[in-house]
């Protein structure tokens, strides 16, 4: 037996049932079933779908996003590095400049290392802030009830440090986390339990508790006072047309170098991590088609309606998938299997529904740029009828077969 | 006798409270709570409908024709209200103004057409107007706490009186904006519930169905096994 198994072995008599520290086993049973497989595995007749278990198809997941976190990390420093050289700025103002000076970093907006550090010193406290208190919360939960740790929380806590804008005061991160976690998931019994993903709940709350900090041109640029319009609002000024005069191109959207939340700019980086997601199985293909059907059908339709009044009717099925949030919530947040639909047909109608009220939202609700948080958390309420519609057709479908045999 | 009494305004304020055990009376719990001086009014002016509605009916239960009941019902409910409705309007204009349609939705309020039905269609005057009382103040228990909660976290006021300072007037606070809007009024709702059923186990509904626990850890093993 290795240290770590003798180590965990000498814990467990003082958090065993009845003991001193009862309260403390679930803790200790995350810990110790992140490096060895559990004791307690099913006996007798199991209704096996696949070999896989809640924690690695999490883990999956929270591999998945690193592509993002990365192009994220680069683009925020790039965006800000870029301004402030306009600016005429050399230094970056607070502790993060101190941080940066401590190891030498410039910010050489040219620089992949300088960029990719002072952005990474936005992300990072949001990721920290968000993994510590919806920790608490999680932990609290399960030590109080007697659950396991669930590690559907990894997921969510890197999920919602992606989906936010750099900016985001730290305490909002940490209330919103609190919000999505308590009341998206814990009220409902859990991890399993859940009817709304607890990252976009989170965001959800935020977005109109403080809409100052969470949509609005100045949040996306991690420099005080400087606001630049995102691509979403260009385009509702002006449709395509405005777009390519202010200079945005699909080659910039497809490597991310655009103003937006951390993690939803580049779509390399999301075409890697779905690639990912498809390949271990974690990820539905059978949603992601749905919203992709979902989204072109609904936005060619627009384009055959067209308005004199409305610029976004214009807005061309491409530019829908690489501006704003659509493929990221297509890929990490749409494919949820917790609180997606769980039929094979239901995913597609469910993705279908999200597509089309993603567009539905961004072209004609002038009050919302962006549709798919919405679009998403609206289709996880109707998944569970989704489902059912899909399994009275297969009932009634097998019973017609039965009857004519 | 005084123990019945002493129960009908006792009971309906946490043990079977209105709006949190009997989930009645939501629509204008979400309406009229963005300020605490509001949900006061209209505290008030439910409290005196149910309780006087109460009376009225009682009074009179007997003569009531069993078919026609509900009609006869909503007449008296309906002239209470709308001398409440008046009278709001001659003494609190400006609150009469916010409150708006809300007061003459007192009408269609299910806790008065419910204590009507369910007590004063059974049970003496005087007992009655004390049952209506008590619904009243169960109503109005959970209206204040949420209006308490959305007016101080959504404008960081009480009452008209600035606790928390905003920032946009030079303060720190920055204010909430989800606790103006209707939905936050279910949450605060939804939590206080949770906190009178954690105090309360017996309000806790039984379970539709029983989920199977295919996941027992055996006697005397932990993780680890290999």
């Amino acid at each position: 037996m290795s240290f770590l198994r003798r180590t965990l072995d000498s814990i467990y008599p003082h958090v065993a049932e009845g003991a001193k520290y009862a309260k403390w086993y679930p803790l200790y049973e995350a810990i110790d079933t992140i490096f060895y497989s559990p004791a307690d595995v099913n006996r007798g007749r199991n209704h096996v779908r696949d070999g896989i278990d809640l924690k690695r198809v999490m883990i999956y997941v929270w591999l998945a996003a690193m592509p993002c976190v990365l192009v994220g990390c680069y683009n925020v420093g790039l965006q800000a590095n870029l301004v402030m050289q306009s600016m005429g700025v050399t230094e970056v103002m607070g502790w993060r400049g101190d941080m940066l000076a401590l190891f030498g970093i410039g910010v050489d907006p040219t620089s992949v290392w300088d960029n990719f550090w002072h952005g990474f010193w936005y992300w990072f406290p949001i990721y920290a802030v968000v993994f510590i208190v919806g920790g608490f919360w999680e932990v609290l939960f399960a030590s109080v009830r007697g659950h396991e740790i669930n590690e559907g929380f990894f997921v969510t806590s890197i999920l919602f440090s992606l989906i936010v804008p750099a900016s985001l005061p730290l305490w909002q991160a940490a209330l919103g986390i609190s919000f999505g976690i308590v009341i998206g998931k814990e009220v409902f019994g859990g991890t399993g339990k859940n009817f709304l993903n607890p990252a976009l709940t989170a965001r959800a709350f935020l977005y109109f508790a403080y809409p100052a900090q969470l949509s609005g041109d100045a949040v996306w640029v991690a420099v005080d006072g400087y606001s630049s319009p995102t691509a979403l609002s260009v385009a509702a000024s002006g449709g395509v047309q405005a777009l390519q005069e202010a200079g945005f191109t699909i080659q910039q959207s497809l490597t991310g170098y655009i103003a937006g939340s951390i993690g939803e700019t580049s779509l390399i980086a999301i075409a890697i991590g779905a690639a990912f997601l498809l390949y271990t199985g974690v990820a539905s293909w059978r949603i992601m088609v749905g919203v992709a059907t979902g989204v072109v059908a609904t936005s060619l339709l627009f384009n055959a309606v067209g308005s004199d009044t409305n610029a976004m009717f214009t807005i061309t099925p491409q530019w829908h998938f690489v501006i704003g949030g659509l493929a990221f919530g297509m890929v990490y947040m749409a494919t949820d299997p917790v609180s997606a639909a769980m039929t094979d047909w239901g995913r597609f109608y469910f993705g279908v529904l999200i597509g089309l009220m993603t567009v539905l939202i961004r072209v004609v609700n002038p009050a919302f740029p962006e549709g798919i948080m919405l679009a998403i958390l609206f289709a996880n309420l109707f998944a569970p009828l989704i489902d059912w519609f899909v399994m009275q057709a297969n009932i009634k479908r097998r019973g017609k077969r039965y009857a004519k045999a | 006798m005084a123990s019945e009494a002493k129960k009908a305004i006792i009971e309906p304020l946490v043990s079977n409270n209105p709006i949190a055990l009997q989930i009645l009376g939501i629509c204008s719990a979400l309406a009229v709570t963005t300020q605490l001086s509001v949900a006061l009014i209209m505290c008030l002016a439910l409290t005196a409908v149910t309780a006087f509605s109460n009376l009225s009916i009682s009074l009179i239960r007997n003569h009531i024709p069993s078919s026609i009941r509900i009609i006869v019902q909503m007449t008296i409910i309906a002239s209470l209200v709308i001398v409440v409705d008046q009278v709001l309007k001659a003494y609190a204009y400006e609150t009469s103004k916010t409150l708006a349609v809300f007061v003459g939705l007192i009408i269609t309020n299910c806790i008065v057409m419910g204590r009507a039905e369910a007590y004063a269609m059974k049970n003496g005057p005087w007992n009655s107007f004390l049952d209506g009382i008590g619904n009243g103040l169960g109503y109005s228990l959970i209206l204040i706490v949420v209006a308490t909660v959305r007016e101080l976290f959504g404008s960081g006021t009480l009452l008209g009186y600035t606790i928390l300072q905003p920032v946009s007037e030079g303060g720190w606070y920055q204010p909430n904006g989800l606790m103006l809007l209707a939905p936050s009024a279910f949450i605060i709702i939804g939590l206080a519930i949770w906190v009178i059923r954690a105090l309360y186990p017996e309000q806790v509904e039984q379970p539709d169905f029983e989920m199977q626990n295919a996941h027992q850890v055996p006697a005397g093993s932990h993780g680890g096994a290999h």
